[in-house]
């Protein structure tokens, strides 16, 4: 089982980081919100919308984007933001699709296709791709992984700023603890399908007797597997 | 239903025709060459047997049926396919599309595709051969409308077995029409086939097609009945097909085969 038993709630305006080893199941779990994976027990609510019994009213709320998921490649930048606009029904979706490929610095390449982008022109991509529909939850695997470190940065202020001016609510999975620190007004640390930790990034390792985030994360990371191996012996 | 889903998945088909000419060309390539070697092997037999079939509207007419019907389905399966080969059914169902729309949008692909191919042939085998196609008058529509029907329904749930068993699958659906023409009596009268094989083709909507449509050539005009039972059986292959492709859908998403998908897994 990936996932077991989990329960939290993302607020509006709120960045929440989901933490975990490889195989903790921080991927499972965004699945299960974006309805490609059904839980066999529990249920999930994306703006009090039930989303096994109104998949698509409650989907039209969110987006994603992922490293793991390429839009596809044989599409130019602005074709495959008008293909994703008509399927999240967005109104004035040409408008919409103008205004993001300024945002993200994507007017030269909107004739490009997207398999010939750069990994970080990707990245770019798949954000403006997961903000057509002005979400009102935005899930976001690893969105800065392939990206350079001033990329990165203009990346993660301009995800700042949308969740506080717009409201949006954030489920954001990393590996790099800084940006979780500057970024996550809150985290779940998950381990074999469990949420272990819950807490503010910036004093949960002092809490926990580490001395950054980055300690935390191994310790707890290691922790499971120790047990498991004394468990074996 | 919403609109805007539904033309998505045809505007993204139109996009990738537009980008690549080697996909229009596909379109037209195969049913050219069908449509010359019957041309031609419909013309030697004309001038080698004083039987007074018109083989060019027998042989050839009926090929261009077939080219059509499976033109149809391979209109659906293609734009699946396009979905399978980019990967991209995350990105897909992780929006508000409703499977009705997406099947929607693979039908409505699948008429536009098919109606090039079938401009492409009638153009060849009037222009080149001479075909009267056109002298089944308005029986053409009901015969056109049984095929179409039946390539919809069959596209559909060749693309559900693909869902299904992953995307190495893909080549179990190209031999699909070759596998069915026999039983549907595409060149010869039903009545050719043992009584299984007639028994088969008796349940597939195209063998009551080219069974009118021999039946009008020969003079003795056409079995309403036939047809509308073509048609029914037709109609009742599309919901059938329709109500797989949710099936799987919702066993792929319970099973977590949609968020695997491209790992190819059976399982």
């Amino acid at each position: 089982m990936a996932v077991d038993g989990i329960s939290f709630a993302v607020r509006r305006g709120e960045i929440v980081g989901l933490l975990g080893p490889n195989g903790a199941g921080k991927t499972t779990t965004i699945n299960m919100v974006l309805g490609l994976l059904q839980p066999s027990a529990g249920n999930i609510e994306i703006e009090g919308v039930d989303l096994a019994r109104h998949r698509s009213q409650a989907l039209a709320h969110t987006n994603f984007a992922a490293v793991y998921a390429a839009l596809p490649g044989n599409l130019t930048v602005y074709q495959n933001l008008r293909f994703f606009s008509l399927l999240y029904n967005v109104a004035a979706g040409a408008s919409r699709i103008e205004q993001l490929l300024g945002d993200f610095d994507l007017r030269r390449l909107r004739a490009t296709r997207s398999g010939m982008l750069s990994s970080g022109e990707q990245t770019r991509l798949a954000l403006a791709k997961a903000l057509l529909n002005r979400p009102r939850l935005l899930l976001l695997d690893e969105p800065t992984a392939s990206l350079d470190p001033s990329a990165a940065d203009l990346i993660r202020a301009r995800i700042r700023a949308l969740a506080t001016e717009s409201g949006c609510g954030i489920l954001w999975t990393s590996h790099n603890m800084y940006e979780v620190e500057e970024t996550c007004d809150r985290v779940l640390f998950l381990s074999r399908g469990r949420i272990l930790l819950e807490g503010d990034p910036k004093t949960l390792p002092q809490a926990h007797g580490a001395a950054t985030l980055e300690a935390l994360f191994i310790r707890l990371a290691r922790e499971p597997l120790e047990q498991q191996a004394g468990g074996e012996r | 239903m919403k609109l805007r889903p539904i033309i998505a998945i045809v505007l993204r088909q139109l996009y990738l025709m537009r980008s690549s000419p080697t996909r229009v060309l596909s379109m037209i390539a195969w049913v050219a060459i069908d449509i010359v070697l019957w041309g031609f092997i419909s013309r030697y037999l004309n001038s080698v047997t004083s039987s007074g079939i018109n083989f060019i509207a027998s042989l050839l007419g009926a090929v261009l049926f077939w080219d059509f019907f499976t033109r149809v389905m391979q209109g659906v399966t293609m734009a699946f396919f396009e979905d399978v080969w980019s990967r991209n059914f995350i990105n897909l169902f992780a929006t508000p599309l409703l499977i009705s729309e997406y099947l929607s949008g693979l039908v409505l692909t699948g008429i536009v595709t098919s109606l090039v191919g079938l401009i492409a042939m009638l153009l060849l085998a009037t222009g080149l051969f001479g075909l009267p196609f056109f002298s089944l008058g308005l029986l053409l529509l009901p015969l056109l409308l049984v095929l179409f029907m039946f390539g919809i329904g069959l596209g559909v749930l060749a693309s559900a077995m693909v869902l299904r068993l992953g995307p190495a699958s893909e080549w179990l659906v190209w031999p699909i029409p070759a596998l069915l023409s026999p039983f549907v009596g595409v060149f010869y009268p039903l009545s050719t086939l043992p009584a299984w094989m007639r028994a088969v083709g008796y349940a597939l909507p195209p063998s009551y097609v080219f069974e009118s449509m021999r039946s009008v050539l020969a003079g003795r005009g056409y079995s309403a009945g036939g047809l509308l039972t073509g048609s029914a059986l037709a109609a009742l292959d599309i919901l059938l097909a329709a109500w797989l492709f949710t099936a799987v859908y919702r066993y792929a998403v319970r099973s977590g085969l949609l968020a695997r998908y491209s790992a190819e897994s059976v399982s």
